[in-house]
């Protein structure tokens, strides 16, 4: 291992990078899913159903980003994996009620009776929301080195509705993606409505960063950064710009261009991520501990990553396997 | 109550719930997969349509155990970070292997196994069946390891109390890990012997007899009453094993209080734990020494070697693992009777499900729920039968708790309770429904909806 220079300190950095991807990952895909449930209520009980079918082949596996992203939080960085969900402990609960709800209500709302239906999409919209909701107020808290006080539960209540409407914003650009004819017109509406509350979200929590963290400041507004830097937020305006012209021109009548809003969002959602990483680098939790102090031991952690090098790579490939074969308009889902 | 005892119902419950679903996955996905194999070889439409019923089964259990598995990884962190801090150089790697071989396998090739009949070619579909399968006994491989490395802990050293991993090859094939897997993926094939035999008794008996309910019940029932010889026999494989390892244990189990031989086996007794005596004992005169020892003299070691100087006890909880274990092999007893019977009286008529009486069938209808049953009784006679330790040796229950408020654990555990206590009705019920309907209804997941075009075949 010696040939790679110390593994103390580049291991560490390598799961810190890792997590940050999975968690990326994560916020995109299952962030469109819980979205749809979100919209749940705006839709009929016909588009209820087109909509669900759109995501019931990969909800599953876009869960799984988060099951990654706190595996390898608990595995590489043990003592911040504590620290952080102890802390977190009834949001946490919240999100996982929230979860287990929407996750049977795709079986059940399909497979009970008719006249239970209707209570099994309520628990597939409460549990969506309830999921969001709860890991916006979580990004909310840890931005804010998870102290809480009058003023951060505020501040994380805040981060909750606007991760929400984000979620509930990508959400509607799968449905453009994946449908067509009335429902996917609803969904350009929705979209339209909730590109604004995307912009106020992100330019919140930009603005309020550096000025709740003195550090984070420094980090942004000092020379060169503040020049490397300025990329990020003008990248951020000219792709919000580019939404919001594709929204006013869909939907086409050759469907052209649908997939357009969704790879906006999610370029959009990973130059946020990229911003807030670069914010909280060298923590894992913010102020508190380094990913460098909190790290598992070396040989632990090159085990793991043996495997990762391997496994990384397939995982990657069935995922675009199932995407492929799923591709297209969704239309109802069959066992047959 | 404190939070030690409130976090360790919350996460009993929790594992209980959970253990219910990846029970049924694990040994369906399997069947499954021969259902498909059957068919591809045949040509038969029972063994689709067979198949067409159990996937809903297997995906109605599959999100009940994936939204309860989510929630246990997390409670590792919420409830007992001391875990994770002490011995996280060992759990995390295999947690992490699970996460990374199973889940996403498990996850991905689902999506395709349900939802892709029509759209890939039918060798794509049989293999995705094959690698979900595939996907779920390797998380049981997995997370069996850890559990058994857990109960037999090797390969490692403690440094300023924390564990570090000197030997993966001896974590990973840890002295208990062998025979716990085994007896958990045989539990897992017994428990869906069983649910494909109840069900399929409960189609018949609604006069529902097509071809795929008799090709389940006879899965069913053949399955059973050839697993449940193997299970017997690797169920004293494992004790014999936990007697080398974890004596304590096994004292517990057979409510022996001193280290002697020619130990009666008890078949009822009332443990009393501060008189450290039984009552009401039915017992068979040197029983236990005779399935331990192989000797009718042999020594059988007892409670009260587990108590310090200074009266600290060190064995676990005498009454519930003595229970458990006696209602796991009472279980264990009822399914060979019951598969051994069916198979004879179908093997001696020459004929299907028509040469069972009736009363038989209706015995079949409650059994199809004895595999939860015995696995659950079991997983409490292993893992109750574990305290005090939660790493044997190396650290105890109450050194890795969290520091959080009682009233919080006790506000989260009514939620979890209320929630598992409304699906696990919601479960069994359209379980039911969906074996009534079976016959009559269709096969999709959606309103039929005529306007819409069909999906081309590819």
């Amino acid at each position: 291992m010696d040939m790679f220079g110390d593994p103390a300190q580049w291991l560490p950095l390598v799961f810190a990078a890792l997590m940050g991807l999975s968690i990326l990952i994560y916020v995109c895909l299952d962030g469109y899913d819980l979205g749809v449930g979100v919209l749940f209520p705006f839709a009929d009980d016909a588009e209820k159903d087109r909509m669900i079918a759109s995501i019931g082949p990969f909800w599953d596996a876009n869960e799984t980003w988060l099951v990654l992203a706190i595996g390898i939080l608990l595995v590489a960085f043990p003592a911040a994996h504590g620290m952080i969900l102890t802390a977190l402990y009834l949001p946490v609960a919240i999100m996982l009620v929230g979860l287990i709800l929407r996750g049977v209500a795709f079986e059940f709302r399909a497979k009970a009776p008719a006249h239970r239906k209707p209570m099994w999409n309520m628990a597939f919209y409460a549990g969506s929301l309830m999921s969001s909701l709860s890991q916006g107020f979580m990004l909310g808290v840890y931005i804010m080195g998870l102290e809480i006080t009058l003023f951060t539960l505020v501040f994380a209540t805040i981060t909750a509705v606007f991760l929400t409407v984000a979620y509930s914003f990508i959400g509607a650009t799968w449905i453009i993606l994946k449908t067509d004819g009335e429902l996917q017109k609803k969904a350009v509406s929705w979209a339209r409505g909730g590109i604004w509350g995307v912009v106020l979200g992100l330019g919140a929590v930009s603005l309020a960063s550096p000025f709740v963290s003195p550090r984070i400041f420094d980090k942004w507004f000092s020379v060169p950064e503040i020049f490397l830097l300025a990329p990020l937020p003008i990248m951020a305006a000219g792709l919000v710009l580019a939404l919001w012209v594709t929204l006013r021109h869909l939907p086409d009548s050759q469907d052209r261009l649908s997939w357009l809003p969704f790879t906006l969002t999610t370029v959009l959602f990973t130059l946020g991520f990229f911003g807030m990483a670069y914010s909280f680098y060298p923590y894992v939790v913010p102020e508190q501990l380094t990913l460098y102090e909190s790290a598992s031991a070396p040989e632990s952690l090159f085990i793991i990553l043996v495997g990762t090098v391997f496994v990384l790579p397939m995982i990657a490939g069935y995922t675009v396997l199932s995407y492929v074969i799923f591709r297209g308009k969704a239309t109802e889902l069959r066992y047959d | 109550m404190d939070t030690l005892l409130l976090s360790r119902i919350q996460f009993g419950a929790n594992i209980s719930f959970h253990i219910l679903f990846p029970t049924i996955t694990i040994a369906l996905g399997w069947v499954l997969f021969y259902f498909k194999l059957r068919y591809g070889r045949s040509g038969e439409e029972s063994w689709i349509k067979a198949y067409r019923f159990w996937v809903k089964v297997f995906a109605l259990s599959f999100a009940l155990g994936v939204v309860s598995g989510i929630t246990m990884s997390f409670q590792f962190g919420t409830n007992w970070p001391g875990f994770m801090e002490t011995v996280g150089n060992i759990a995390g790697p295999l947690l992490a292997y699970e996460v990374m071989t199973a889940f996403f396998l498990e996850a991905v090739f689902l999506g395709i196994m349900l939802f892709g009949f029509s759209r890939v070619p039918s060798w794509l579909h049989t293999t995705a069946t094959f690698l979900v399968a595939f996907g779920t006994t390797m998380s049981a491989f997995w997370i069996l390891v850890l559990s058994s490395w857990m109960h037999t802990p090797i390969g490692f050293e403690m440094r300023e109390g924390v564990a570090h991993a000197t030997d993966w090859f001896a974590i990973i094939f840890n002295p208990s890990m062998p025979y716990r897997l085994a007896h958990m993926l045989l539990a897992s094939g017994l428990t869906v012997a069983f649910l494909l035999a109840g069900i399929g008794a409960y189609r018949w008996l609604r006069n529902d007899k097509a071809d795929d309910v008799r090709v389940s019940l006879v899965t069913g029932l053949g399955l059973g009453a050839l697993l449940i010889p193997v299970q017997i026999l690797m169920g004293d494989f494992h004790g014999l094993n936990t007697l080398e390892h974890q004596p304590a244990k096994v004292a517990a189990m057979e409510g022996n209080w001193e280290t002697r031989g020619n130990v009666p086996l008890l078949l009822f007794a009332v443990p009393d734990e501060a008189a450290r005596e039984n009552n009401f004992e039915i017992s068979i005169p040197n029983g236990a020494s005779l399935i331990l020892t192989h000797k009718a003299d042999g020594v059988v070691p007892g409670l009260n070697d587990f108590v310090a100087e200074d009266g600290t006890i060190l064995h676990p909880p005498v009454a519930p693992v003595f229970y458990s274990f006696r209602v796991m092999v009472g279980t264990g007893m009822a399914m060979l009777f019951l598969s051994w019977a069916a198979v004879a009286m179908m093997a001696y008529k020459r004929r299907g499900p028509e040469g069972l009486p009736k009363p038989m069938l209706w015995a079949m209808v409650p059994m199809a729920f004895s595999g939860w049953v015995a696995t659950l009784a079991g997983w409490y006679t292993t893992e109750i039968g574990r305290q005090p330790w939660l790493v044997t040796g190396v650290m105890t229950t109450e050194q890795a708790v969290a520091d959080v408020p009682a009233p919080m654990v006790a506000s989260t555990l009514f939620v979890y309770l209320t929630v598992y206590a409304a699906l696990l009705i919601a479960y069994i019920g359209v379980l039911f429904y969906i074996a009534r309907n079976a016959g009559a209804g269709s096969d999709h997941v959606g309103p039929e909806r005529p306007g819409m075009a069909p999906v081309p075949a590819e």
